[in-house]
């Protein structure tokens, strides 16, 4: 039977080519931003290099300090202070990865100048993150200790500033007017991963500022890495626990907020939510409402389509009827049908997702944001497809199974 | 086989009330070959498709083989029509975009046969009406003698008890309408196929069993 109707749907598709045409278009073209979307959802959520044991990992990113009475408040991240005096005696942390948000700063290579983003980290960082090496090593916690000024570079940062040198380690690169010896170089890491990214890693103790001035609120952020991923609940509730017993900073504020967030949570919070709460309805539900009514649109086209079609058949499906089909067999059939348009929309799409991401990646309008079509794309890709072509046949199908077969045979 | 209590069919629009079939009571026996005459508007396709269960009487009831079929659920009628009702149309209603043999296969599709089942069936349907050469053609490479033929076999493939025919040979000249009509006697007379069509040729009728003429609905003859 599914032969007949992958006959018979071939068939349609070759009879009217113009909505053959309009129809694939409308599918292929919606997908293909779809595939692209997610690909661009899964290069930010999935974990990424070097950021890889996020299944062992949570993430303190922001301090909320908040005046209940006059509902006014101060968000920041947190300070170096919090995360050495607080955190890092939390019993189920095995290790602490501490880093800056990026600073600027102007270098001028042959008259050309180069911004350099830099962030300060502690020496765990580069144990919990897992950055790959192309040369040198990262900075021990003696050289910390020590403050000596060396630095870790990326490979952007080598090429930009020391040309097609074989090897820059040993080499003092210039920032803010201070020399920093290179001692090792690092993959580039893609701008999305805000925490992570950077052209320049520095020990914190040569930060110019007093990096532990007490204080809850600062320019720092933090990736706990649990003992095992049975852990990371545990951690979370000590987390929570040790908040109640931090003290206000002052008697501005009546209450104060910091969470030990997993990855996903921890980027809704900073998108939309707040201290109370982690904005992940928020952020889910703008999503799916936005999937919603894009595929909304080339849907009611697609349905018109679909209802103008079977209705040209309506004499094929009195005969149908007539030599004993039901009302649901053709329903069954239809929406088969549909499916097989919809696939092969899909297969059109995904054929154009390769394309624009290939297209994509060549021009890198966002700095070492490569995308690829995976599969877990290609999944999501699969159930957009079965949605989309449920969704543009079931109302259809339906309609046209109603149909009363004399109308149906007189109609031809 | 078939008998027809008391059938009415009214028309309702908003504002006009049609009569098309006004209290017929009809019985069929197995076997036989009944032809139904009248004017064009008559009611006569109405009463077939009244008899083939495609459409529904707005008064009376159908039973064939005992059974009421009146109250039958859309899964029910489906089944029933597809194993004991065969439909020869006018205008032959095949599937242009599928190939002769799939469209004789068409009623096999809702029964559980395998696909070599079907095509056995329908190719020896094919051969009854002569087809045999043409298993591969589309129907729009068929002259209308032979797409009626088609739609012959795709009726008699599933081996139904009844054959509902309207105006089978209406669009032949009369040379294929012959041949045609040829087809159906044999069926009724070799398969002992029970056969109700609709004809305008008095010639057609002459050579069936039984003549039913309608005239504005109701039975005069």
């Amino acid at each position: 039977m599914l032969k007949n109707y992958f006959k018979i749907a071939i068939a349609v598709l070759k009879r009217r080519r113009f909505f053959t045409f309009i129809s694939l278009f409308g599918i292929s073209f919606t997908l293909t931003i779809l595939m692209v979307g997610t690909a661009f959802l899964d290069k930010v959520i999935s974990p990424d290099y070097p950021d890889y044991k996020r299944a062992r990992s949570l993430y303190v990113t922001t301090m909320e300090l908040k005046n209940s009475k006059e509902g006014w408040l101060n968000r920041s991240d947190v300070s170096f202070y919090f995360l050495d005096h607080y955190v890092s005696t939390l019993k189920n942390v095995e290790m602490m990865a501490i880093s800056s948000n990026a600073r600027t700063s102007n270098a001028y290579v042959n008259n050309q100048k180069i911004v350099i983003e830099y962030k300060y980290t502690n020496a765990d960082y580069w144990k919990v993150l897992e950055y790959a090496f192309s040369e040198g090593k990262p900075y021990t916690q003696q050289q910390i200790d020590n403050a000596e000024q060396v630095a870790v570079i990326s490979e952007q940062t080598k090429k930009e500033y020391f040309g097609d040198a074989p090897t820059v380690v040993g080499k003092y690169i210039s920032a803010d007017n201070i020399n920093y010896r290179v001692i090792g170089v690092v993959g580039n890491v893609a701008k999305t991963l805000l925490s992570f990214a950077g052209d320049l890693y520095l020990p914190y103790t040569i930060a110019k500022d007093d990096y532990n001035k007490p204080g809850l609120m600062g320019g720092f952020n933090a990736v706990l890495l649990a003992k095992s991923k049975a852990d990371v609940p545990k951690l979370k509730k000590e987390f929570d626990q040790m908040m109640k017993k931090v003290p206000l900073p002052d008697k501005e504020f009546d209450e104060v907020y910091c969470h030990a967030d997993y990855f996903f949570t921890s980027m809704t919070r900073r998108i939309a939510g707040d201290g109370k709460n982690t904005g992940m309805s928020v952020v889910v539900g703008l999503l799916s409402i936005f999937v919603f009514l894009f595929l909304l649109l080339p849907t009611i086209n697609l349905v018109n389509i679909n209802i103008t079609r079977i209705l040209e058949r309506s004499s094929e499906i009195g005969v149908r009827k007539a030599f004993g089909a039901s009302s649901k067999t053709l329903v069954y059939q239809f929406i088969v049908e549909n499916l097989i348009l919809t696939f092969l929309g899909g297969v059109i799409g995904l054929c154009l997702s390769v394309l624009v991401i290939y297209w994509y990646n060549d021009i890198e309008p966002i700095e070492n944001v490569y995308l690829k079509l995976n599969f877990t794309v290609l999944f999501y890709s699969f159930i957009a497809c079965l949605f989309f072509g449920l969704l543009s046949g079931v109302y259809p199908a339906w309609r046209m199974s109603k149909l009363n077969v004399v109308k149906a045979l007189k109609a031809q | 086989m078939i008998r027809l209590q008391n059938i009415e069919k009214v028309y309702r629009t908003d504002t006009v009330e049609t009569l098309a079939i006004n209290g017929i009571n009809l019985q069929i026996a197995k076997g036989e070959f009944l032809s139904i005459m009248g004017p064009s508007g008559c009611g006569k396709s109405t009463l077939l498709n009244i008899m083939g269960l495609l459409d529904e009487p707005s008064k009376g009831s159908i039973n064939i083989n005992d059974q009421d079929v009146s109250k039958f659920s859309d899964q029910r009628l489906a089944k029933f029509r597809n194993e004991k009702l065969g439909f020869i149309f006018q205008s032959y209603h095949l599937i242009n975009d599928l190939h002769v043999l799939d469209n004789v296969e068409l009623p096999l599709l809702y029964r559980s046969s395998s696909a070599k089942e079907r095509r056995q069936l329908a190719t020896a349907a094919l051969e009854k009406v002569g087809l045999s050469n043409r298993l591969k053609h589309f129907p729009t490479q068929l002259s209308g003698g032979q797409r009626q033929r088609v739609a012959i076999a795709r009726a008699i493939v599933g081996n139904p008890q009844i054959i509902l025919a309207d105006e089978p040979t209406g669009n032949l000249d009369s040379g294929m309408g012959n041949e045609i009509m040829e087809i159906l006697i044999n069926l009724n007379r070799n398969e002992g196929t029970t056969i109700v069509m609709v004809t305008h040729d008095e010639n057609m009728a002459n050579k069936t069993h039984r003549l039913v003429r309608l005239f504005d609905g109701s039975q005069v003859q």
